[in-house]
């Protein structure tokens, strides 16, 4: 069980949360520029890493905002969380991988 | 040594059985060779679950190429084949999901008398509940898709599921009332570890080498960017071609290659209860609630849902899915809801956006994959290694295998089956 501190509401249970995935991928652009390659990259691959991860959660029985955590995949320890437009504190790089 | 005596590559047979209880079980010994690795193989697959160990099976039988070795983390079939609830079934939407699971259901239909292994193949069929109108709907048209792809099934009235599933909670003032359902009379259950074992033993005896608690830790790429080699714990292994099947762990090993995958790794969780008397003697999954159960031979009821809906590499699973889960069946099998469970855990699945495999080439040249089964590799492992070892046998993707290549991803041509499990995953 997550124990999630959501940053407008305070730590609730994970059953009030959905997750969205991974963190700080940019749409690539402009549009008419973008390949195949790029767009399907974009849109389906993930970096799915076995460890610390930057994610998007929703507080969805809650105040329904968006935000991040940073959260260890394999032992769900969560090392942060942070508002959406915010770097993570830990590793600012582009594309949610934690170097 | 057991080795020394001939006897491995006798069969196992009626006879067997009876001789050996005459001699006190003392001629029995392991079911498959666990030689050192060699320095240099054909094919080196990673991953001795049951897509690797099927992949090496067909190279060795099919394509006669017997240098081969599996290499495996930990313990063949200790993955996803050993977590899995066992149900194999073919209940697709789109043809060429049906025309791939449909294919593997038959090899099923005869893999005990192939591999010379009991897998305990049992079509009991199985039955999915609508609950409303609209489930009803979808049933029907789901129903239709199948007919229309050569694939039997039928419709099924709550009179016929009442009968068929006593205990099941069909009264109007159900918490999940029934309005009807269908079953697929061909599917059912099999003994998972016999799968895993079955194809080691089969492998091994044409010469395979199945080399466990030898992890990868790289790959080693020629001038012209082909791995040549894998670096493993137990040492570097040269291969002519190399293929992955390792499920939730299949972007870990990209990563090492130098591509990425559409895969993200959930955990699946499964219960067993303590055993009972025969209570259920299908296979029963819900629309409503996602949950499905069957009964094993020992009398456990096998029970699994939905996946925990964020990203994992636990392999135990979190309580809410865990309550939700165990919540639908005391709810829509009242006798059982005060049975007590024995053990819970979780395996670690690749899901795919579009919640159908991978097969094929990679990005890497010498490299091949077989990954993005997510919560439903059990059922697809012959057919998993028939089409694998097609691809690096002959070089040409199996025709089964042809749409799943990765390449759709950047062409858009996806096969979404993501209502073909019946489970909002």
């Amino acid at each position: 069980m997550l124990l999630i501190e959501c940053p407008w509401c305070g730590p609730r249970d994970e059953v009030e949360f959905q997750c969205g995935g991974q963190s700080h991928i940019e749409r690539p652009g402009p549009p008419e520029a973008v390949s195949d390659e790029r767009w399907g990259a974009y849109l389906f691959e993930r970096i799915n890493p076995k460890g610390l991860h930057r994610e998007r959660w929703v507080h969805a029985f809650g105040c329904r905002r968006w935000f991040n955590i940073a959260r260890n995949t394999a032992t769900h320890e969560i090392i942060a969380v942070y508002r959406m437009g915010e770097s993570s504190p830990d590793a600012p790089s582009g594309d949610g991988a934690v170097p | 040594m057991y080795w020394d005596s001939g006897l491995m590559n006798q069969g196992y047979s009626g006879w067997r059985v009876l001789l050996e209880g005459f001699r006190g079980q003392s001629g029995w010994g392991p079911a498959w060779r666990s030689p050192e690795p060699a320095p240099e193989y054909d094919v080196v697959v990673i991953g001795g679950g049951g897509h690797g160990l099927a992949t090496a099976y067909y190279l060795a039988k099919t394509y006669g190429i017997r240098k081969v070795a599996v290499l495996e983390k930990g313990w063949i079939g200790g993955g996803n084949t050993g977590r899995n609830t066992t149900v194999v079934r073919s209940n697709y939407y789109y043809r060429p999901s049906a025309d791939l699971y449909n294919h593997s259901m038959q090899l099923y239909e005869g893999l005990s008398k192939e591999l010379n292994y009991n897998v305990m193949f049992s079509q009991r069929g199985m039955i999915t509940l609508a609950h409303s109108r609209h489930d009803l709907e979808a049933a029907t048209r789901w129903v239709g898709a199948m007919r229309l792809n050569g694939v039997d099934s039928e419709m099924m009235p709550v009179a016929e599921i009442a009968r068929r599933v006593p205990a099941l909670d069909t009264s109007a003032s159900a918490r999940y009332p029934v309005w009807g359902g269908f079953i697929q009379k061909r599917a059912g259950t099999a003994r998972h570890d016999a799968v895993a074992w079955g194809y080691a033993r089969a492998a091994s005896n044409l010469g395979v080498d199945i080399i466990q608690n030898c992890e990868v830790t790289g790959f080693v790429k020629d001038g012209t960017g082909r791995v040549i080699s894998v670096m493993t714990t137990r040492g570097l292994i040269k291969a002519g071609k190399i293929a992955m099947a390792v499920a939730g762990h299949s972007t870990a090993l990209a990563e090492m290659a130098g591509f990425r995958l559409p895969i993200t790794s959930y955990a699946l969780q499964a219960f067993v209860s303590e055993p009972l008397k025969p209570v259920i003697d299908t296979v029963v999954l819900s629309l409503a609630t996602g949950v499905y159960l069957s009964q094993s031979d020992k009398g456990g009821l096998v029970i699994g849902g939905a996946l925990d809906l964020y990203p994992s590499y636990a392999q135990r699973g979190n309580i809410p899915t865990m309550r939700n889960v165990l919540g639908a069946v005391a709810e829509q099998y009242p006798s059982l809801g005060r049975v007590r469970f024995l053990r819970q855990w979780a395996g670690v699945v690749d899901i795919c956006p579009d919640s159908s495999p991978i097969l094929g080439e990679t990005p890497i040249d010498g490299l091949y994959i077989n990954c993005g089964w997510g919560t439903g590799g059990f059922k697809a492992i012959p057919v998993g290694g028939t089409v694998l070892a097609h691809h690096l046998a002959t070089g040409e993707p199996h025709r089964l295998a042809r749409a799943f290549s990765l390449a759709r991803f950047t062409s858009g041509a996806l096969i979404d089956e993501a209502a073909a499990s019946g489970i909002a995953h």
